[in-house]
């Protein structure tokens, strides 16, 4: 399988992702408790200006975390 | 006194725990603390059936028992610890049935500790409006304990959950002494260690074993020495506490997915866009998002100062007529001046400030129950973090418009400490409400009563200055600090965006009389004892100068009235007084500023509250310390002039050099005692006093000298 290379923070608003593995660890222990499960579908649906923010719909709720911690989850 | 069987209520945050918490003890609840930490413990009395009542206790709103910030660190604290007072016979955790996945997480957590536990499935209207059937009965049977439908903002299912909790109490020895079915063997993680610790410590449940060695550091209840033995035994066999906690999350989440799977239907509907998507497209919107936000904060403003005029006015009048009359009907004695200067004045000046400290709050409550400041601490984040802030600070830093004694309360959510701290070292920099009347005489006393451009007042102008300077001092000491202090772990911002909703309106009623308490238990005992010292040094003289002052002015001007006598000799008064001798002995450090001794007299007794300024400085001028009409003593302020040189007093130079000094010193010992606490030492409260002294002094040096 190749190397995952796309982030949740690069998605763009309303496009969906499946997660497939996280690059922090540190950051991956909250995201599970948070339901950010592989496997688990997400979809941007907000982004604030100037590389704020973003808002993503996973596991039937809204969750929102910066974009750096967003690049984080990489997506298949 | 009877004791009560103790019920804790743990949930997530947003699954409606506290609506369930106040529908349970309505106002009948105590907020109290946790031993050793500051965090809030909420407890209530709740009658369960005719014959019996239990206690609640609200637990801090948390995702997992692997804590994150202060607040949820409370609830493993109490979990992990039989000892504990606050230990409970039962837990309900309050579930989020539309995210129902997610929030079992916890409830298998805290079953796994061995505790007896009801379910709670709050919001299941919620749910089946997004398509989410669950089937109660089958899930009950799954999970092996009740499970109770309850809906926490109408009381529905409320009745049912008592009974359920009725029921199983008798049974509580019995099921914490006997084989709880676990939904993980945490054992199998690291055999060995959770074997030693079940050895050493005396613990039966495997479960709490592996937290004993993931959480050993913080847990308050292990010595020194259990914490190190625990650490040797992870050295010894190596256990990894990431990748642990890590496999556990997953293995809890696969159990949850095989066990409700069947009991959960979820509708393939259309991607229909749920409500408060659709809101938040103009909401978190990168331009009208900010527009909103603006325009409820002006709103906020608005509500301050025009609303709580009138309620404030009944107030000070009220205080005036009761002090009127106790001196009218008591006779005049140093007890009697004791009891109206000292303490109801005092009382007065912390009563004053209730009606916009309840306004703010009912705000910010309301803000907080609709589900909105969860977006602004989004659309805020970027920006606050650019100044050693976090979105989180947002709360706090509005709070602090009102008073920020609450406002630092409300920093605990932030669960990065820097962060926190520099919240905390820089909220009292926001105006607040006991800054106004200062503002407002010297504004009033400086700046022309015009209009400008149609419609804009001049002095509102003015105000609406102060109000942005003291934010911009705000932000900039946070950039400073956050330049200068070491960081101490990292931030996240990860954080649920809750839906929508109408706030319960008990809720914010709860929250405002809870703030309201906060205040005037916390800062009304230290303002009430220091308006008492500030009484005593402005009553008392070293020398019998104070007693003669009256023959004095007689003779010097014998023809006074019998009231102008009266000012004049409670002027003269002061100044014999210690206070008065303390004025005289500040004045050279005052004097770069422009202030003489009487305004330092007034530095002195504002130092408890800012609010005395106003009143001392009309006892000074002896137009009488009962008269709070602004024109008399602004009339009276405008004629003072200097004795050696004949020139007015109040020069712009002097009422701006005032202002400024008024808008960044930290005079409030209020804020400096919570800071205390918050912080648990002297050593911030002490470094911000002086932080923010240096930057009132210096502030008002140059503008006194730039205007001069």
């Amino acid at each position: 399988m190749a190397h995952p290379q796309k982030s949740i923070a690069d998605m763009s608003i309303g496009e969906k992702g499946v997660i497939c593995c996280f690059q922090d660890e540190d950051m991956s222990l909250k995201l599970l408790e948070m339901g950010c499960l592989p496997g688990t579908e997400v979809k941007m649906s907000n982004k604030t200006p100037f590389g704020g923010p973003v808002c993503i719909k996973v596991s039937g709720y809204a969750l929102s975390l910066r974009k750096d911690e967003a690049a984080t989850i990489m997506i298949r | 006194m009877k004791t009560y069987a103790k019920i804790a209520l743990v949930g997530n945050p947003n699954s409606g725990k506290s609506s369930l918490f106040n529908q349970l003890t309505g106002l009948n609840q105590k907020v109290g603390n946790f031993p050793g930490v500051t965090v809030d413990k909420k407890t209530g009395i709740c009658p369960i059936t005719p014959t019996t009542s239990v206690q609640i206790i609200d637990l801090p709103g948390t995702y997992s028992l692997y804590p994150k910030s202060l607040d949820e660190r409370v609830v493993m604290d109490i979990m992990a610890n039989p000892k504990d007072k606050s230990y409970p016979d039962m837990v309900v955790v309050v579930v989020d049935a539309a995210s129902l996945k997610r929030n079992l997480l916890l409830f298998t957590e805290i079953r796994d500790l061995g505790l007896p536990v009801i379910l709670a499935l709050n919001m299941l209207d919620v749910a089946k409006d997004s398509g989410i059937n669950i089937d109660k009965s089958l899930l009950q049977k799954k999970l092996q304990v009740p499970v109770v439908a309850i809906n926490a903002r109408t009381g529905e299912g409320i009745a049912d959950l008592k009974n359920t909790i009725a029921q199983h109490i008798p049974a509580t020895k019995e099921v914490t002494n006997g084989k709880v079915h676990s939904f993980i063997d945490a054992s199998i993680f690291a055999p060995e260690v959770v074997g030693q610790i079940k050895d050493v410590f005396g613990v039966h449940n495997d479960y709490l074993a592996i937290q004993y060695a993931h959480q050993a550091e913080s847990l308050p209840f292990l010595s020194l020495s259990e914490k190190e033995q625990i650490e040797q035994l992870r050295q010894k066999y190596n256990f990894k506490h990431s990748l642990l906690q890590a496999k556990e999350t997953i293995a809890r989440y696969e159990r949850i997915d095989e066990l409700i799977g069947q009991a959960i239907r979820e509708e393939q509907k259309e991607e229909k866009e749920d409500l408060s998507t659709k809101i938040d497209k103009v909401l978190l919107h990168p331009f009208w998002g900010y527009v909103v936000f603006f325009t409820v904060l002006l709103l906020m403003f608005q509500a301050i100062f025009a609303w709580a005029s009138y309620p404030q006015d009944l107030i000070d009048g009220g205080i005036a007529a009761l002090n009127e009359y106790l001196q009218s009907v008591l006779p005049e004695s140093m007890l009697v001046s004791l009891l109206t200067d000292g303490l109801i004045a005092g009382i007065g000046g912390i009563l004053i400030f209730v009606p916009q400290i309840a306004i703010l709050f009912a705000f910010i409550a309301i803000l907080e129950e609709s589900g909105y400041m969860a977006r602004v601490v989004v659309l805020m984040d970027k920006w606050m973090r650019k100044f050693g802030l976090n979105g989180k600070s947002v709360v706090p830093l509005m709070s602090g418009m009102a008073c920020a004694v609450p406002a630092i309360m409300a920093t605990r959510n932030i669960d990065n400490w820097k962060d926190r701290l520099i919240t905390i070292m820089v909220t009292p920099l926001m105006s607040c409400s006991a800054r106004i009347p200062i503002y407002t005489i010297l504004i009033a006393l400086v700046v022309p009563d015009t209009t400008v451009a149609g419609f804009l007042n001049l002095q509102g102008i003015a105000l609406m200055a102060m109000y942005l300077l003291g934010f911009l001092a705000a932000i900039f000491s946070a950039l400073l600090m956050k330049v200068i202090l070491k960081a101490k772990g990292r931030s996240f911002l990860i954080m649920e965006v809750p839906v929508y909703k109408m706030p319960r309106w008990g809720n914010v009623g709860i929250t405002i009389i809870e703030k309201v308490k906060a205040f005037v238990l916390e800062a009304g005992k230290i303002i009430i004892a220091i308006s008492i010292v500030l009484w005593v040094m402005a009553s008392y003289g070293p020398s019998d100068k104070m007693e003669r002052a009256e023959a004095e002015i007689k003779t010097e001007k014998p023809y006074l009235t019998e009231e102008a006598l009266a000012n004049e000799v409670a002027s003269r008064k002061l100044e014999y007084s210690y206070a008065g001798h303390f004025g005289k002995w500040m004045e050279p450090v005052i004097k770069p500023l422009g202030y003489d001794w009487k305004i330092g007299i007034a530095l002195l007794t504002s130092f408890a509250a800012r609010e005395v300024f106003v009143g001392t400085l009309s006892t000074i001028y002896s137009v009488g310390s009962d008269t709070e009409d602004t024109e008399t003593i602004k009339e009276r302020m405008l004629k003072e002039t200097h004795a050696d040189t004949g020139l007015p007093v109040y020069t712009p130079a002097l009422a701006f050099s005032l202002l400024i000094f008024y808008a960044f010193a930290m005079q409030c010992m209020s804020t400096l005692a919570i800071v205390h606490r918050e912080t648990k030492g002297w050593k911030w409260p002490m470094i911000q006093l002086f932080y923010m002294t240096a930057l009132a002094y210096v502030s008002a040096f140059v503008v006194y000298n730039l205007l001069k």
